[in-house]
């Protein structure tokens, strides 16, 4: 025992130094590719070196970490250090939406959305007072091991493999379409490619070392990311606050921006009437994209959906030949009928002041227009090429921009304020004041109430998503998987502290985050003029108008808040350029996202092809296969999972973060009860763990079955208003309901099992017996 | 395999750790959500106060359970005799 101590320290020490030398030498890195820049290297190439020697080191790292050994594949040999296991864990954990997406769900969302920072940490409690520990002690390879050894039989185990492949593949997709994503952003490659390319990368890791590469990568891919997410953030906090710790200086920031928040929405202010009149314009166009929808309703209605969507696409083809048509001759001509209608229009008795204006514009831009107009040209070019392929389609998109509108014709929310409703009280006073009316006090507890249960459902349904994202926390597979690779029972709990310390650093980040953005947007972009727009600005707009895009809608030169539009990912991506940071600095945070999504992509990728071929070929077709063969049969199906994932990715399914969600649930639903009641219940068995499961995930699926509209569900059918995203709620009791049931109508497990629970209650037992996989 | 009165004096210790650690989850996260409206009304050098527990509070709470339940477990296991060989 001694010696195995020594080497362990021996071991722990070692790593240390590997990983002190490793970071030093990428800050190094950064710092000459910074010079670099400085002497004039382009961004582009910048992009190229950050995405090809960080997929060189996790490939260098996955080459030497190549093993044949059965316990090093699937488990690391069961030696890493709490330290190194947390850091792992916690790159499997982050994902690109964590990673690119979380900070700009929270400047959208404000505290409602807080649910995914309280869910995804919260989770670690459970995973440490009800699993790690005992898994550990457990010590087999996979989660299905477990549920197999407990309850006896193929069925609980093969109900695990299936459950462990649902919500694992579902994950992964979402991974794989943030490589795709990052990847053809810093490169330029087109997304299909991109996946490909990140494919590549995830399976140089994995492909060779199993859990052992795996680890090794995540452990470099920790500090890559951590170190990519935090120095644009500090810099910023410097920059506006000059308090170099984020966390503890955005509280003036939240002040400043709550003020703007309630300028903005007083229209006797200046700013106030200045966004009241781009909301009039929003409210307009919600209006003219509803009366679209409208036709287009009718005409599906009235059977000619098809020919009502080859009607609209024939208007974008006309669009199109008529301005590749245009030459200074036709353009003249129109310019001179153009002044002849205004012309009448002036001199009519009645002359319609609106009307008026709008030719004048028209004229103006008519006669500023170049000819040809080749940015029109390749702006309806693409149109056409992203037209949608039917007429749902068409409905979804004009839906959308309907949505947007609406939402921009509405009052900013409050950023720190809970479960706002929906503002029908405030709109009956405005309404009836404007009228100089007193409401009654009816028509004003009405709108009350309606308010109250606007936040009472938003209020519920955070509760619901926090309970699902956290329970779903401590029941994926793949992190679970992490806490078999420690060296012992206290090594695993002391690991679940550091993994959850590892992870805790980056959330607890990204509110600063999203307030310092707020800031800088609020504070600075709006009321600045739209003739000097910050340079940020402008490149973001011209890289991806999803992300950031500015109109002068009330044409008053100023900008308003309502003529901004801001994709989510942006408020990452964009931080280090406006935090006045050197590109590479931009470089380092997409290197960040891209290990943000590989690592967990690894681990998520190695938790199926583990299902299949230790739970499904080992344990249950071929249990006297050879060492070699085992391993074999690992690689090629982690090859054919990885190929089959990468291919639904390609086809792009979905809403990413409905995907994500929803494998939580399904984890939640699934594994939580079986699991937690196979340790602290000696009562629970084989039946029990059947109808538990198959409870828990059926009432699951169906429930986002019959709610979700991607599978044709309606909102109608949801129950106490529950989205269809926190499914888990349902599912969770009617798992935890399935195991007592069933175990209680059948007799209590046989001896051998109920000592296999206290063998796994106590670290170290006299006499215990031995669940060591070989 | 015969557990003895301390064994079981273990677990039922472990279990109530385990209660208690749950309880402080439970308050900071779901009694803090029910009543995020009320407790915004008090602010803290800027923060409304259930913002900050959502953002950062209970987050450092969190991680501070996980801990605690580490370092208390780990000294039981040596205290009831039941810690792993040295390693």
């Amino acid at each position: 025992m001694a010696t195995a101590a020594s080497s362990n320290t021996a071991f722990f020490n070692q790593l240390k130094k590997y990983y002190t030398f490793y970071t030093g030498g990428f800050i190094a890195f950064v710092i000459i590719l910074a010079i670099m820049e400085k002497m004039g290297l382009p961004p582009k190439i910048i992009g190229y070196i950050f995405l090809a020697a960080t997929i060189a080191l996790y490939a260098g790292i996955g080459v030497m970490s190549k093993t044949a050994d059965v316990s090093e594949y699937y488990v690391a040999g069961r030696r890493v250090p709490a330290l190194f296991n947390g850091m792992a864990t916690g790159a499997d954990w982050m994902s690109a939406a964590s990673f690119i997406g979380m900070a700009g769900t929270l400047y959208a969302a404000g505290y409602d959305g807080l649910a995914f920072v309280m869910g995804w940490t919260g989770g670690y409690v459970l995973v440490a007072l009800f699993l790690a520990p005992y898994l550990r002690k457990f010590g087999q390879f996979t989660i299905p091991d477990f549920l197999g050894a407990r309850y006896g039989g193929h069925l609980p185990r093969t109900i695990g493999v299936l459950a462990a492949i649902i919500c694992s593949f579902t994950y992964v997709v979402a991974q794989i379409y943030g490589v795709g994503l990052i990847t053809s952003r810093f490169t330029g490659l087109e997304f299909g490619v991109g996946v490909y390319v990140g494919l590549a990368g995830i399976l140089v890791c994995s492909f060779l070392g199993g859990m052992r590469a795996v680890t090794w990568t995540q452990v470099a891919q920790y500090i890559i990311l951590i170190v990519a997410y935090m120095i644009p953030v500090v810099w910023l906090s410097v920059n506006i606050t000059g308090n170099p710790i984020p966390q503890i200086a955005y509280g003036g920031a939240l002040q400043e921006v709550t003020k703007i928040e309630k300028e903005l929405n007083d229209p006797a202010t200046p700013k106030g009437a200045a966004e009241a009149s781009v909301r009039a314009i929003h409210k307009e166009k919600a209006k003219e994209w509803g009366d679209k929808i409208k036709a287009l309703d009718d005409a599906v209605k009235a059977g000619n959906g098809a020919a009502f969507h080859a009607e609209q696409k024939g208007k974008v083809e006309k669009k199109l030949a008529d301005l590749k048509a245009q030459t200074p001759e036709t353009q003249a001509k129109a310019v001179a009928d153009a002044e002849v209608k205004l012309a009448e229009m002036k001199a009519a008795p009645m002359p319609d002041a609106k009307a008026v204006a709008d030719a004048e514009k028209k004229l103006a831009d008519l006669k500023a227009a170049p000819v040809p107009d080749t940015k029109a040209i390749a702006a309806t070019e693409k149109d056409l090429k992203d037209f949608p392929a039917d007429i749902e389609k068409l409905k979804a998109k004009w839906a959308g921009a309907e949505k947007g509108a609406k939402a921009k014709s509405g009052a900013v929310a409050a950023h720190a304020t809970p479960f706002s409703g929906k503002g029908a009280e405030k709109k009956l006073m405005k309404e009836a004041a404007d009228k100089g009316e007193t409401p009654s006090p009816e028509a004003i507890a009405k709108a009350k109430a309606e308010d109250k249960k606007t936040s009472d459902d938003k209020r519920n349904n955070f509760i619901a998503l926090v309970l699902c994202l956290m329970v779903g926390t401590a029941s994926l597979p793949h992190i679970l998987m992490r806490y078999y690779t420690t060296p012992s029972v206290r090594e695993a709990r002391v690991s679940v502290f550091w993994s959850l310390f590892f992870i805790f650093l980056l959330y607890f980040t990204a509110p600063a985050l999203a307030v310092l953005a707020k800031y800088v947007i609020y504070h600075d972009l709006v009321g600045s003029s739209f003739a000097s727009l910050p340079a940020w600005v402008q490149n973001w707009a011209a890289v991806d108008p999803t992300l950031m895009k500015v109109a002068d809608m009330n044409k008053d030169g100023l900008i308003q808040l309502a003529e901004v539009t801001i994709g989510t990912d942006l408020i990452v991506l964009a931080t280090p350029e406006i935090a006045g940071l050197p590109y590479v600095i931009s470089g380092l945070v997409a290197a960040g996202g891209l290990a943000a999504a590989l690592s967990t992509a690894d681990g998520l990728l190695l938790t199926i092809a583990n299902a299949l071929s230790h739970d499904v070929y080992y344990k249950m077709v071929d249990p006297n296969a050879s060492t070699v063969r085992r391993l074999t049969v690992s690689k090629m199906l982690l090859l054919v999972v990885a190929i089959l994932a990468a291919y639904v990715t390609s086809l792009k399914p979905g809403d990413i973060l409905f995907l994500v969600g929803a494998a939580f649930s399904l984890a939640a639903s699934a594994f939580f009860p079986a699991l937690v009641l196979g340790v602290f219940w000696k009562r629970a068995n084989y039946l029990g763990a059947v109808i538990g499961m198959l409870a828990g995930l059926l009432t699951c699926m169906y429930y986002m079955y019959m709610t979700y509209e991607f599978f044709g569900g309606v909102p109608a059918n949801e129950w106490f208003a529950i989205k269809p995203i926190a499914a888990g709620v349902f599912g969770l009791p009617a798992g935890f309901l399935g195991v007592i049931i069933g175990s209680l109508i059948t007799p209590a497990p046989s001896k051998e099992i109920q000592e296999l629970v206290d063998h796994v209650r106590y670290p170290s037992l006299e006499g215990d017996i031995s669940t060591k996989a070989a | 395999m015969q557990l003895t009165d301390k064994h079981r004096e273990y677990w039922s210790k472990n279990l109530r750790l385990t209660a208690v650690l749950l309880a402080i989850w439970f308050v900071v996260t779901f009694v803090v959500i029910w009543f995020a409206k009320d407790l915004n009304e008090i602010v803290i050098a800027g923060f409304p106060l259930a913002f900050y527990m959502g953002a950062q509070g209970a987050l450092i709470i969190y991680v501070l359970v996980i801990w605690f339940y580490a370092r208390k477990m780990n000294q039981m296991d040596k205290d009831y005799g039941v810690h792993e060989g040295e390693e």
